[in-house]
């Protein structure tokens, strides 16, 4: 019987992702993988694409992970799970496995909206039987917080400074989550460590459903996002409540808002404690402010009409 | 730690040992330490869920001492903790002081 979702009862669950990894203080990665983990029931394989999650977490001789793990380059994470994955299905019919294996993949933003999206799209495409999972902290953070297609509107990283030529990021996030479900993929979610009961249920609804599921979970970054070293669960809650990172499973084209916040806070709740976006406060700029609030409330308007018209 | 030459390393230099991370202690990274209030635990175990670095122990449901070998001291385990009657659990103390 599968461990009730309860803290108590999972706490006694073995970890399969250890303590010794070397992912920054406070960074949101180690805790989605750790609920990711907790949350599977069955014998599990990862691919990791190249990030901070897979440089850090396994070095020289030192590896966090207590499941099978396999590194791969930056942009086929997915590929190689698609073949890990077909040669699975291979041993089964030959009789040779008759265990029930699980597969996730494991990426940063950088590796799966920019890099890997080829790869990603394709194994989605092709229906294999496989989860995958990118943590997004909306920007190549590892490199040294170069913008990527998952960076918000006004965000200040290396490659688009804030400065007396342009206020950071011009151009929206790409919505991944949607672009996956237009590929007629059983089920595309996104999810937040915050909100860990409702993550550890899209992982176990994504495992029991058979063939390619995408789960995208917010990531907070201190380094990248210039924010405290303790607040990436406060902030990915904000981000949540503020409907900048809603909640919601596209389930075989259905789409559901699985979290409303009681009161939709203001998007400056959620800017305002990161130095990212502190430049956005300074005279001249309000319009972007703006621009990034009426960016949240579209996208959340459409989220909620897509929920009513069931489609 | 000796290291290794070629001829010593798995072939792929694969790691054979799952969670061998756990030889690696990174508690030397912090600067401020996380210090359990046992009275003002209400056992929520948001703590154990919340840490990026597995360095809450328990045991059979209930949360122990931290695990200081490991602990980076980011904090998010002292702001997640709702306490008891608006006292904090669990408070960040300087190292060293």
């Amino acid at each position: 019987m599968a461990t009730p979702l309860t803290l108590k009862e999972l706490s006694k669950k073995e970890e399969l992702f250890t303590h010794g990894h070397r992912m920054c203080a406070g960074c949101g990665a180690p805790t989605i993988v750790k609920m990711v983990l907790l949350a599977t029931e069955y014998p599990v394989v990862a691919a990791n694409a190249t990030g901070c999650l897979e440089v850090s977490t396994c070095i020289s001789e030192y590896t966090a992970w207590k499941i099978p793990w396999i590194h791969t380059a930056f942009e086929n994470a997915a590929a190689t799970l698609s073949g890990v994955e077909t040669m699975y299905r291979s041993l089964k019919k030959q009789g040779k496995i008759d265990k029930d294996v699980k597969f996730i993949a494991f990426g940063g933003d950088g590796g799966t909206y920019d890099i890997g999206f080829q790869s990603l799209s394709g194994a989605m495409e092709r229906g294999h039987d496989m989860i995958y999972i990118c943590y997004d902290n909306g920007a190549y953070m590892n490199t040294g917080i170069q913008r990527s297609s998952a960076t918000p509107m006004g965000a200040d990283t290396t490659t688009c400074p804030a400065g007396s030529c342009v206020p950071g990021k011009l151009r929206p996030r790409k919505n991944l989550t949607k672009i996956m479900a237009e590929h007629n993929i059983p089920y595309a979610a996104q999810a937040s460590p915050s909100h860990w009961m409702d993550l550890m249920k899209k992982v176990r609804k994504a495992h029991e459903l058979p063939g390619a599921k995408f789960l995208n979970v917010i990531s907070p970054c201190n380094r990248g996002w210039r924010s405290k070293t303790n607040d990436a669960i406060t902030l990915s809650r904000l981000a949540v409540n503020t409907c900048y990172w809603p909640l919601y499973e596209i389930e075989e084209g259905i789409t559901k808002v699985t979290y409303t916040p009681k009161e939709k806070l203001p998007l400056l709740d959620f800017i305002k404690p990161q130095g990212r976006f502190k430049h956005l406060f300074e005279p001249g700029n309000e319009w972007l402010l703006k621009a990034m609030q009426e960016e949240v409330d579209r996208e959340w308007a459409k989220l909620q009409a897509a929920e009513k018209c069931g489609c | 730690m000796k290291q290794k030459g070629w001829k010593d390393l798995p072939p792929g230099s694969v790691i054979l040992e799952g969670g061998s991370a756990a030889r690696f202690k990174t508690g030397s990274w912090r600067a401020f330490r996380p210090v359990w209030i046992e009275e003002n635990c209400i056992q929520c175990l948001f703590c154990w869920i919340y840490c990026p670095d597995m360095a809450v122990k328990v045991k059979d449901g209930k949360r122990t001492e931290f695990d200081y070998d490991f602990c980076k001291g980011c904090g998010i385990c002292a702001l997640e903790c709702p306490g008891k009657k608006g006292k904090k659990a669990i408070e960040m103390v300087e190292e060293g002081k």
